[in-house]
C-alpha cells in the first residue's frame, strides 16, 4: 500500500490501466452463414428449441490510464473506424472501467 | 500509358498482373509498394488479389489504411481509374470506393474454379471491348466473396447501372447455381456512379493466356488499354 503510494508520488502518470471490451456482430438481417451453420449442427446434435445463432467476436482492448481521452468516445470512435465496418456490423463497447 | 501494381504485405497476384500487362499486353508497368506515398504517374492503378495482412479483421480493412490508399483515393475521386480484383475489391469497398461489403461465401468454404461472368455494361474503359450480354470464362478463388449491400444500396446500384458483371450460366443465365458465392443479385463486380473504379471477385489476369484455359480475362486488360489509345 505504502509503496504504491510512493510510486505514484514519484511517477504523476500512473501506470494504471483501462480495460475495454468491443464487441462486433453483423446487423440484424445481414445474412451469418457461420451462425447458420452453427445453428444447424446444433440441430443435428439433437439440441432443440435453438432458435437462432448469430455469431461475432470481441476486442478486449487496454488504454492506458492516464489517457486524456474519454475511454467510452475513443472506443467507439476505433469500433466505427476499423474494428468494425458499419455497412455490415454493429457494435457495443462493454466494461470499459 | 503505365500501370501500377500495388504490392501490400500478403498480395499474391501482384506478379500475375505484373505479367500479363508486359508480357501479354505489351504495357509498361511498376509495383507500387503499399508505403509508398506516390502513384509514379501511373494511369491506372490495380490492386491484386491476395491476403492483405493475412485477411486478419475482415478482408482488405488494414490494407485500405496503408499509406497509399490516400493517394489511390484522391486519385480515383480525381477520375484516375482503378481496378480491384478479389483481395483489390475487397480494399476497395473497405475504402468506401465501391459501396457494398463482403460477406463469408454462403458455403463457407473457399471457391476456386472457373465460372461465367456476363457482361452487362460496355461504355467503361473496364469493357469498352465486350458486347454486352458476352459471358466471359474466368476464375475465382476467395472466401468472402459474397456481395452484400442493404436493400436501398440494391436498388441505386441498380438504378445507376453499377452491376457491370454478373455470376452466370455459359450461357448468360443468372441461376442461382452460376452464384459461386451467394452474391447479392449474382453481382461479381461494380463500378462507382463515374464509372472509373471497378471491383470485382474473379481473376481476369488469371485467364489472359489460353495456355491458362481461357483468355477471356484479357478483355478487361485491352478495354483499358483501347480506352487510353482512343484518348491519346
Amino acid at each position: 500500500m505504502k509503496k504504491g503510494k510512493m510510486l505514484k508520488k514519484a511517477k504523476p502518470k500512473t501506470d494504471k490501466q483501462i480495460q475495454a471490451v468491443v464487441y462486433v456482430s453483423l446487423k440484424e438481417g445481414v445474412l451469418d452463414p457461420q451462425g447458420i451453420t452453427v445453428k444447424r449442427a446444433l440441430d443435428d446434435l439433437g439440441y432443440r428449441g435453438v432458435k437462432d445463432v448469430r455469431s461475432g467476436r470481441f476486442f478486449q482492448i487496454t488504454l492506458e490510464g492516464n489517457s486524456s481521452r474519454n475511454s467510452q468516445t475513443l472506443m467507439a470512435e476505433i469500433a466505427n473506424k476499423l474494428l468494425a465496418n458499419p455497412v455490415i456490423e454493429r457494435f457495443e463497447v462493454k466494461a470499459a472501467k | 500509358m503505365k500501370f501500377g501494381v500495388v504490392v501490400f504485405p500478403g498480395s499474391n497476384c501482384d506478379y500475375d498482373a505484373y505479367k500479363i500487362l508486359l508480357d501479354v499486353m505489351h504495357q509498361r508497368a511498376e509495383y507500387l509498394w503499399h508505403k509508398d506515398s506516390s502513384l509514379d504517374n501511373c494511369d491506372c492503378i490495380i490492386l491484386p488479389g491476395g491476403f492483405s495482412y493475412g485477411d486478419y479483421l475482415r478482408t482488405g480493412a488494414i490494407a485500405r489504411f496503408s499509406p497509399i490508399m490516400k493517394q489511390i483515393i484522391k486519385f480515383a475521386r480525381d477520375g484516375g481509374l482503378v481496378l480491384g480484383i478479389c483481395n483489390g475489391f475487397q480494399i476497395l469497398l473497405e475504402a468506401g470506393l465501391l459501396p457494398g461489403a463482403m460477406l463469408q461465401n454462403s458455403s463457407l468454404r473457399f471457391v476456386c474454379r472457373h465460372i461465367y461472368l456476363k457482361v452487362e455494361r460496355n461504355d467503361l474503359p473496364f469493357t469498352k471491348t465486350c458486347q454486352i450480354g458476352d459471358t466471359l470464362k474466368i476464375p475465382v478463388a476467395h472466401k468472402e466473396g459474397n456481395y452484400y449491400i442493404d436493400q436501398a444500396g440494391l436498388l441505386e446500384l441498380e438504378r445507376e447501372q453499377q452491376v457491370v458483371f454478373r455470376y452466370s450460366t455459359r450461357n448468360g443465365e443468372l441461376t442461382e447455381e452460376a452464384n459461386p458465392n451467394g452474391s447479392l443479385a449474382n453481382i461479381a463486380g461494380i463500378t462507382n456512379k463515374q464509372g472509373n473504379v471497378l471491383g470485382l471477385m474473379p481473376h481476369p489476369e488469371r485467364a489472359s493466356e489460353s495456355t491458362l484455359g481461357s483468355d477471356d480475362g484479357k478483355k478487361v486488360f485491352e478495354s483499358i488499354v483501347a480506352y487510353f489509345e482512343e484518348r491519346g
